[in-house]
């Protein structure tokens, strides 16, 4: 489905700091074509602080993000969908509105939002204003935007919360037809995502790293 | 470009659906507008020669009332991410937002301050200038309310220190406006000359306002 050469992200000794407190240090990891890393650790171990360093919206103070294989000329921002704690979705809009919005700003083509609705099971709600959806409902809509537009690399931020155990497994099966289909999935979670073909990277020792560091 | 066609007719579309931002400055300008004479006592000619001033102060108290709102609802609800890695640059994206702006308020407001001026009894020769000076000197206001609603994304008290960032900058604007209206109406010196340079300051805030509002932007997602 991705017509990019064979992806590959790189990430080596990154350091990531917010304000003058030093997060996580140290990080390096690879993914190649088809994996998926899922970040692990305890709570404020940083884990929404490397993905939304992944993305692009934090500086990093030290190392290197690397994602082969992307278009010459664009950012990793451009190349990935980052799916955060909030979902991004208008009460005000109905779900199709939002997911065609999605489409056109992501740079998806037409028909996508429909072929989105659809695989998350969102197409009985399609008129209904967002607004009215249900906590887990709404995390589908916010996911919904992974199929919006192509995009290799995949940044999710506990994609289960309040997901249901159906829903979850929509999400795995979505997941794993990115990896089969030659993408990239980091995701942070607490919880057993049941994926198949991931990786684990545990941050505590990264984050222990970063607190030692700095005394 | 269809990205940026598709984020003015969201915004134009969440503007309706919610309401609220238009009917506010709307009814903003019209009480600032009537209290006015009531304040100054039924001194008709005081009022026709302060008219074209007062109009255009309160459209800029109007349109920074709304203003704070352009970036806060996407930043507290997640969009603010998704438009970042969208298709465009977050400098289009600030452009295409405060074209929305203008569209949503600045129009509507330029639209109504003819019939406010029947309340100041604005002589009628000053209508002509009035709207070509609004109709040029309004895209600005919105473009420059964008820096004032970009750097205050984030604050819990952003809506006030907003019109303390934004309104020194929209004096040129009001300067400018307000002398070319009165060059026309009165002279001595031509309507030309501080016109062309309100159009120069709508055109230079479209360019340099997204740039500073998206660095702002920038600043806020980390």
């Amino acid at each position: 489905m991705i017509a990019h050469l064979p992806l590959k992200l790189v990430v080596q000794e990154l350091m990531v700091m917010r304000g003058m407190r030093r997060i996580i240090t140290g990080i390096t990891m690879s993914a190649d074509a088809g994996e998926a890393i899922v970040l692990t650790g305890p709570n404020g171990v940083g884990k929404t602080t490397l993905l939304r360093a992944l993305a692009g919206f934090l500086p990093l103070a030290d190392g290197k993000i690397r994602l082969e294989g992307k278009p010459e000329d664009s950012t990793i921002g451009e190349a990935c969908h980052y799916v955060g704690h909030l979902n991004g979705v208008k009460p005000h809009l109905t779900v199709m509105e939002t997911l065609r919005f999605f489409s056109a700003l992501l740079g998806g083509g037409t028909g996508r939002a429909a072929l989105a609705a659809g695989r998350l099971g969102l197409d009985t709600l399609a008129d209904i204003p967002a607004g009215y959806l249900s906590a887990g409902q709404k995390r589908r809509l916010g996911l919904a935007r992974l199929l919006c537009a192509e995009r290799p690399l995949w940044l999710l931020d506990e994609p289960a919360v309040s997901l249901d155990a159906h829903s979850q497994a929509l999400l795995a099966g979505v997941v794993g037809e990115h990896l089969a289909s030659g993408g990239i999935v980091i995701a942070a979670t607490h919880t057993d995502l049941g994926w198949a073909n991931m990786k684990t990277l545990d941050l505590t020792a990264a984050a222990l790293a970063a607190r030692a560091d700095a005394i | 470009m269809s990205a940026f066609w598709a984020l003015i007719i969201h915004e134009l579309r969440l503007a309706r659906r919610r309401g609220g931002a238009r009917a506010t400055a709307l009814g903003f300008y019209l009480i600032v507008v009537a209290a006015l004479p009531l304040g100054l006592g039924p001194d008709l000619n005081l009022l026709s020669r302060i008219a074209p001033g007062v109009l255009w102060v309160a459209l800029l108290l109007s349109a920074l009332l709304t203003a704070d709102r352009m970036f806060q609802d996407d930043y507290e609800d997640g969009s603010l991410e998704i438009l970042a890695l969208g298709a465009l640059p977050l400098e289009m994206i600030v452009l295409a937002k405060s074209i929305a702006h203008w569209l949503t308020v600045g129009l509507p407001l330029l639209l109504v301050a003819p019939l406010l001026a029947l309340l100041l009894n604005m002589e009628a020769r000053a209508y002509g200038p009035l709207m070509l000076t609004l109709l040029a000197g309004t895209p600005a206001v919105s473009f420059l309310a964008s820096i004032g609603a970009a750097l205050t994304l984030g604050l819990s008290k952003g809506g006030v220190l907003l019109p303390l960032l934004i309104l020194p900058l929209y004096v040129p604007v009001l300067i400018f406006g307000v002398s070319a209206i009165d060059a026309a109406v009165t002279g001595p010196g031509s309507f030309a000359s501080p016109f062309s340079i309100l159009c120069a300051l709508s055109l230079v805030s479209a360019v340099l306002a997204p740039l500073a509002a998206a660095a702002a932007l920038r600043l806020n997602l980390q």
